[in-house]
């Protein structure tokens, strides 16, 4: 039944967990609007017939709608859409809630192609590979324009944005191959804008990744390291410790997945958005107790050297009996 | 009946330079209606020209710079050049005054006015395109915008301009309504396209300036960098996007609620009868033009916006739909027990019901959060709007045209060549936009000059739709230009309709009325009482 509809309705293959949850929902609404159309239809063919005119001055009745026919037709509709929208609803806040457990991967969008950066070193360029069964999170950014990563396989759009990051999460539960689009106008070859999702078994991932870690050494510096080496290369660390000391700005150690006190009331959690905004545009949102001092880096930080500052601030995590470093991060939701 | 003393609108003053300075609503009302004409015509040209672009993957036609500005001049030339003003300026001109007994509207030079900046407007934009055209999408994206190399300036400074021309046509709508309602016609007898004009009036005034202002702001952003939407200066990406569809997603009920105002005074024309509902309708058309200003965010669902947030502007755009469902179930009731003339306004019609109840229903399942994820984007968002700009709109538009040339030249047309066209229209729509929502739902993204081969079929598809389309279009342009000189003398009221404008002649004299018309009953009443409710 599932894939009969899904060839009715020309939908892709479902490649992720979501899309075998959503496209219920979709054959749902496409089947009630197809019925209720021809109901429409129906009792409209039939009113033209049965009262087509048939002299120049044929008498109609005056005729007004009842209150109650008026409430029903307001009613029905009205309790359809609400229950799709429940219904909708709550799938798109699963989606939008990535699991805890999750394998990151930074994702860059440039004119016209897709960068993406494993926290354990390794980088591809419109090829990204991802382990079978596992939930991935993306977290995207883009280095000039909008884009927009879309996998039609996965039912699943998110926005690029340059100077912040938004974050996208998938589990696909078969390996496979599956295409990569750009959904956002992006200039000249948007069209061109292409990648692949390339999921392959929980094993042949880790051999994938150790191979790519062996034959090239240089890209193959964890993230974590090569942020440190920015943080060092910026200035970073003469207002921001790695010791839990609080100096000019708040220390790092700890300092992912922490609720901070702003000033002026409120707190945010320390999550890559937070970190990333506060890279970009530091006076948005002041830490408590510390001065408006520090200067924006959009431009003179890359994608992929903020995403490497992020990876460091979230390895600099006080000592805890079964955490380790940043390869696989440990991080809480974020509940948005 | 009309005494031949009064000379027509037509014939009173023949020179150009009469027409140049008239103050007459009416004139106004035609002078709109062959501007926006001519640049249906431009844009269905670039339309034709991307559909065959599209024929094929890799290049067909043209390469990805031009079909990137070909698509931009495309939506550019059809929002603000022909959807926004074609209804409201043309026919709302033309008609409202007619309907509600006044001579002329509350401010007849600041009308006048409006033609002249929607022609500047116009012929800036149109210097732009010659300057080689923008390349942007006519929504403008920042940071795209703010940094591509071409044309973008003079285009937006066009539709700056236009958009005052549409602000002072609403201005005046509001004050034609208010002030100038002829004695005894009370705001429950106003007919229905009058109530559908006056809605989108207050569209236009209040979210229009909201596009001036964000406008002017790209602008800025590329003159002198002033870093509103730039990140590298603490500006938003997004900022551009909360502005830009605060303003354009209620335009899409300036372009939609009109014509629901024509379908509603034909559907009454064309069944012999009362409206089934008229409150309901007066209440939907208030509430669509309330509850369109809560909804742009649905366009945002992808954007990284809040997720509470996402949910409450889907919730809001479902209450769009309730308003239009209560609508279509008035349309539907006022054929109930009607005499039915399928003249060709009433095929127009019923091929718009269909199309705005598909194209609404659809726009229920993308205000559904989750769904849109799949859908935002894609060519089904395309077919979308298009079902809905022209399913409903040009569907409305076409109605309009056919219902009132009688009215505006005091010609008939051939009806049944008329017939013909209108069907070939219908077909044609199907055929181009049905295969648009199925490549959406394979996944092809919009603004693709090029795609991946196995979306071709579909494309194929769409490309034979258009050119039956193309087809449609060019016969009724052919007709009309001949009923115009050679048509048969259409009379006061040739359809018998108890539309408040038959009440003049056909074309009806300079100052509407010979006589000052009187409103002892409602619109669109058809039975007297005597008439027995049995048939």
């Amino acid at each position: 039944m599932n894939e009969l509809l899904r060839r009715l309705f020309f939908l892709p293959e479902q490649g992720s967990t979501f899309a075998v949850k959503v496209d219920h929902l979709h054959y749902v609404l496409l089947l009630t609007t197809l019925a209720v159309g021809a109901g429409i239809g129906a009792v409209g063919l039939v009113f033209l017939v049965r009262y087509r005119r048939r002299t120049a001055s044929d008498p109609t009745p005056r005729v007004l709608a009842p209150t109650w026919l008026e409430a029903l037709f307001i009613g029905v509709p009205l309790s359809l859409f609400l229950l799709w929208f429940v219904l909708g609803f709550k799938q798109f806040v699963w989606v939008m809630s990535p699991p805890q457990d999750a394998l990151d991967v930074y994702v860059t969008g440039k004119q016209w192609m897709w960068k993406f950066t494993y926290p354990g070193g390794p980088s591809a360029i419109d090829t990204l590979v991802v382990p079978a069964g596992r939930p991935v999170r993306l977290l995207l950014t883009s280095r000039d324009v909008i884009h927009s990563f879309y996998v039609p396989d996965f039912r699943m759009k998110r926005d690029a944005i340059p100077g912040r990051y938004t974050d996208l999460w998938f589990e696909a539960p078969k390996p496979g191959r599956h295409q990569v689009l750009c959904a956002e106008y992006c200039g000249l070859d948007h069209s061109q804008m292409r990648g692949e999702v390339v999921v392959l078994p929980h094993s042949d991932f880790e051999a994938w990744q150790d191979a790519q870690r062996r034959n090239l050494p240089v890209a193959a510096e964890p993230m974590a390291v090569r942020g440190e080496r920015i943080a060092a290369a910026q200035g970073c660390l003469q207002c921001h410790t790695v010791t839990g000391a609080p100096h000019i700005g708040p220390t790092w150690l700890g300092l992912y997945g922490r609720q901070e006190p702003l000033e002026g009331g409120g707190a945010v959690l320390a999550d890559e958005a937070y970190l990333t905004e506060s890279m970009m545009d530091p006076l948005a949102k002041v830490v408590a107790g510390y001065a408006p001092v520090m200067p924006g880096y959009h431009g003179r930080l890359s994608a992929e050297d903020s995403g490497a500052l992020v990876e460091f601030i979230k390895s600099l995590r006080p000592t805890r009996p079964g955490v380790t470093a940043a390869e696989e991060p440990v991080y809480v939701p974020t509940g948005r | 009946m009309s005494p031949p003393a009064a000379e027509s609108y037509l014939t009173d003053g023949r020179t150009v330079w009469s027409w140049l300075t008239t103050h007459d609503h009416k004139r106004i009302g035609v002078m709109f209606l062959g501007l926006t004409l001519f640049f249906f015509l431009v844009g269905g040209v670039f339309a034709l020209a991307l559909r065959i672009e599209l024929l094929t993957p890799g290049r067909t036609l043209m390469g990805h710079l031009a079909y990137n500005r070909m698509f931009t001049l495309h939506g550019v030339t059809m929002v603000w050049l022909f959807m926004i003003p074609a209804i409201p300026s043309a026919f709302g001109n033309f008609l409202v005054p007619l309907m509600i007994g006044a001579r002329d509207v509350a401010f007849p030079r600041l009308n006048l006015a409006s033609v002249y900046l929607y022609v500047l407007g116009a012929s800036v934009a149109l210097w732009g395109m010659f300057e080689g055209g923008a390349d942007t999408g006519w929504t403008f994206y920042t940071p795209y915008s703010t940094t591509t190399g071409t044309a973008v300036l003079p285009v937006l400074m066009g539709v700056f301009i236009i958009g005052f021309s549409t602000i002072l046509t609403g201005l005046n709508f509001i004050a034609t309504v208010h002030t100038l309602r002829a004695p005894g016609l009370t705001w429950m007898k106003l007919p229905l396209f009058v109530w559908a004009i006056y809605g989108t009036s207050i569209i236009q005034v209040l979210a229009t300036p909201v596009l001036g202002m964000v406008l002017l702001l790209v602008a800025l952003e590329r003159v002198v960098g002033a870093g509103i939407f730039d990140p590298a200066r603490g500006g938003d990406p997004l900022l551009f996007q909360h502005l830009f569809w605060f303003y354009s997603h209620p335009a899409v009920y300036i372009m939609v609620l009109p014509s629901m105002g024509v379908i509603s005074e034909a559907v009454c024309a064309f069944s012999r009868k009362n409206a089934f509902s008229y409150r309901m309708i007066v209440y939907s058309t208030l509430g669509i033009a309330f509850v369109g200003f809560f909804t742009w965010g649905h366009h945002m669902f992808a954007s990284g916006q809040s997720t509470f947030g996402s949910g409450a502007f889907g919730a809001m755009s479902m209450l769009v739909a309730i308003f239009t469902a209560i609508k279509i179930f008035s349309w539907l009731g006022t054929l109930y027990r009607g005499s039915i003339a399928l003249e060709s306004p009433l095929l127009y019609t019923l091929g718009f019901m269909f199309f705005l109840f598909f194209g609404g229903m659809i726009g229920v399942a993308y205000s559904t959060t989750s769904l849109n994820l799949h859908w935002h984007d894609t060519y089904s968002v395309v077919a979308h709007f298009h079902f809905i700009m022209v399913g409903a709109t040009v569907m409305a538009f076409l109605a309009a045209l056919h219902y009132w040339f009688p009215k505006m030249s005091g010609r008939c047309f051939p009806a049944k060549l008329a017939n013909g066209a209108a069907v070939l229209i219908i077909f044609g729509f199907i055929a181009t936009f049905v295969p648009q929502f199925l490549l959406g739902n394979l996944g092809m993204p919009r603004r693709y000059a090029d795609y991946p081969p196995h979306f071709q079929s579909l494309h194929v598809a769409s490309t034979a739709g258009a050119s039956l389309l193309a087809f449609g279009f060019l016969a009724i342009a052919g007709y009309l230009a001949w009923s115009l000189r050679y048509g048969a003398v259409a009379g006061a009221n040739p359809w018998g309709s108890e539309g408040f404008e038959w009440r003049s002649a056909s074309p009806p004299p300079t100052h509407n009325f010979s006589t000052p018309p009187e409103y002892p009953t409602g619109p669109h009443e058809y039975a007297s009482e005597e008439v027995p409710h049995a048939a």
